[in-house]
């Protein structure tokens, strides 16, 4: 059943039935799995991919990385999860290189995302710098292209 | 000018080709659903199509070796024993074409004297009967039948085998009822190949694309085959590359010199964007295909159990991308079912005579065409056969 996963990850939209015929196995035997990684948390939700240039809102999104003060015994966890908590952030990732927090947030104008790095971020206790960068345009999220897709003319009868 | 005095008489002999007629009542209406095609709805892999970006770039504009690119030709017969268990020699045993059509037209040229007889099974592939009579040999179809899954009986071959019959042509999966060979048939007709002396054209085109889980077997890799076979093939449908034009043959050497003759003068050699990216398709080999064919397998499901439902009898097809249902029922013929078809739901099928007459009674159906589409098709050929 490893592939339901791999199906899912594509389109969370596919009936079990769907699932089921592409898969082999019953409806039942994909309900049961989908519920047990549910809750045992493989499978965190499900959300449609937006195209943000589409949206109709004018938020803004930025990446900023985050230095930070390892501390003995947890390393970055303790500050990691916490900014994750913050309402703002859509993503936090620890990585290796020049910094060592990556977060995605998203605020309603640059003086919202302004006003959280100054009054949110910076002042936890371990964060030593921020670098921000403002989203412009989405080319492709989560594997998903936001480009025109390609409509090419095909003749509609060959032999 | 009398053109008609001044045109090939042997061409004059040849009728126009039903689907270029379907074609012209098709093209120009807006909103068809068209279940016409012969050709993936798929655009070719981002990788094969950078591969021949990049060619482009470096400058790889020139003429290559008549046979093709000796890489390409090192691996295609890689990919062709890994996937057909037939062993080729690269150097010499094969040839890069352009398209599966150019190397079935060399073949035939190369092999008939005028008069030969040529057997292939029917419906089938458009240019099969053309191209015999082209190289001014003598076509002779063995109508394949609904109750067999359109698959050829070693006994009705052997009721048309003539001391005549030079060659044999096959194609499995077959365009355009998607028919398939059980193993047991395919070695009856190797037998029978053997017993006439026959050369065999297995036109393998559709190969990779099969949905009934058997392993896809080869008669070119019967015992005594090998040496009596051409064995042609190519990368439009599995890879998605119609518009690349690429295609080859493998036989023995004296078959693929002969083949070359023909080749060297009339074409010089295959494009050579083409052949790098055809040798990046088989570099990226089954994963960069794998998910457009769980695709077709899901659609084809799909459509054989929706006409069966609505009481249209469908086999469902072990390969290609077409089914080929029965509309006999309805008292039309093939070509009127269709007309009617696409004039009151503009939906495009192909008349199943379209692929010789034995497919009258017949309509195909492409289902290389998104699921939404393909969906909306059925509702309206359920609609349409409410009124007949």
């Amino acid at each position: 059943m490893k592939d339901l996963l791999e199906l899912l990850g594509r389109n969370a939209r596919l009936t079990n039935a769907e699932l089921a015929s592409q898969l082999s196995v019953t409806e039942s035997e994909v309900a049961d799995q989908i519920r047990a990684w549910e809750q045992d948390g493989t499978i965190r939700g499900y959300r449609a991919m937006v195209n943000p240039a589409m949206d109709g809102k004018d938020t803004v999104t930025a990446f900023i990385e985050v230095k930070v003060t390892p501390e003995r015994g947890g390393g970055f966890d303790r500050v990691g999860k916490r900014i994750a908590k913050l309402d703002k952030v859509r993503s936090c990732f620890l990585a290796s290189g020049g910094f060592d927090l990556l977060v995605l947030i998203e605020g309603a104008d640059l003086m919202d995302i302004a006003t959280f790095v100054a009054e949110k971020l910076s002042p936890i206790d371990g964060v030593v710098s921020c670098a921000t960068h403002f989203r412009l345009k989405s080319y492709k999220e989560n594997g998903f292209l936001f480009t025109d897709s390609e409509n090419v003319e095909r003749l509609p009868v060959s032999p | 000018m009398d053109y008609h005095s001044k045109i090939a008489r042997h061409l004059q002999e040849i009728p126009r080709s039903g689907i270029r007629d379907f074609f012209e009542l098709v093209i120009g209406r807006d909103d068809v659903i068209s279940l016409g095609v012969g050709e993936p709805d798929f655009t070719t892999p981002w990788r094969i199509r950078e591969a021949a970006i990049s060619s482009l770039e470096k400058g790889e504009t020139s003429y290559t070796s008549n046979l093709g690119l000796n890489s390409l030709r090192d691996k295609v017969c890689g990919y062709v024993g890994d996937f057909f268990e037939v062993h080729y020699d690269g150097a010499t045993e094969c040839l890069i074409t352009v398209g599966v059509s150019e190397a079935l037209d060399l073949a035939l040229r190369a092999l008939l004297n005028p008069g030969d007889e040529v057997v292939f099974h029917e419906p089938c592939y458009v240019s099969y009967s053309p191209s015999v009579a082209m190289a001014y040999g003598v076509p002779v179809s063995v109508a394949t039948k609904k109750e067999d899954g359109f698959s050829l009986k070693p006994e009705a071959l052997a009721e048309v085998i003539t001391e005549k019959t030079k060659v044999l042509m096959l194609n499995f999966p077959t365009n355009p009822t998607g028919a398939v060979l059980s193993d047991e048939d395919l070695k009856g007709i190797a037998k029978l190949c053997v017993e006439h002396d026959l050369i065999v054209l297995t036109d393998e085109i559709y190969s990779e694309l099969r949905y009934d889980g058997k392993r896809h077997l080869s008669i070119a890799s019967l015992p005594g085959m090998r040496e009596r076979t051409i064995l042609l093939h190519g990368f439009s449908k599995a890879f998605a590359m119609t518009g690349f034009r690429l295609g080859f043959a493998c036989a023995p050497q004296p078959l693929i010199e002969a083949m070359m003759k023909i080749h060297q003068y009339g074409i010089l050699c295959a494009p050579i964007t083409s052949q790098v990216a055809a040798l990046e398709a088989l570099k990226a080999g089954e994963p960069v295909y794998r998910e457009m064919k769980d695709a077709y397998h899901e659609r084809r499901d799909f459509l054989v159990s929706r006409l069966n439902e609505m009481g249209i009898d469908c086999h469902s097809p072990g390969g290609a991308f077409y089914v080929f249902p029965d509309i006999s029922q309805f008292g039309l013929s093939s070509f009127e079912f269709a007309m009617k078809f696409l004039e009151a739901e503009q939906v495009a099928a192909v008349p199943g005579t379209a692929f010789g007459e034995s497919g009258e009674g017949f309509l195909r159906c492409c289902y290389a065409t998104g699921m939404d589409k393909l969906k909306e098709a059925m509702d309206r050929m359920e609609r349409f056969i409410a009124t007949l």
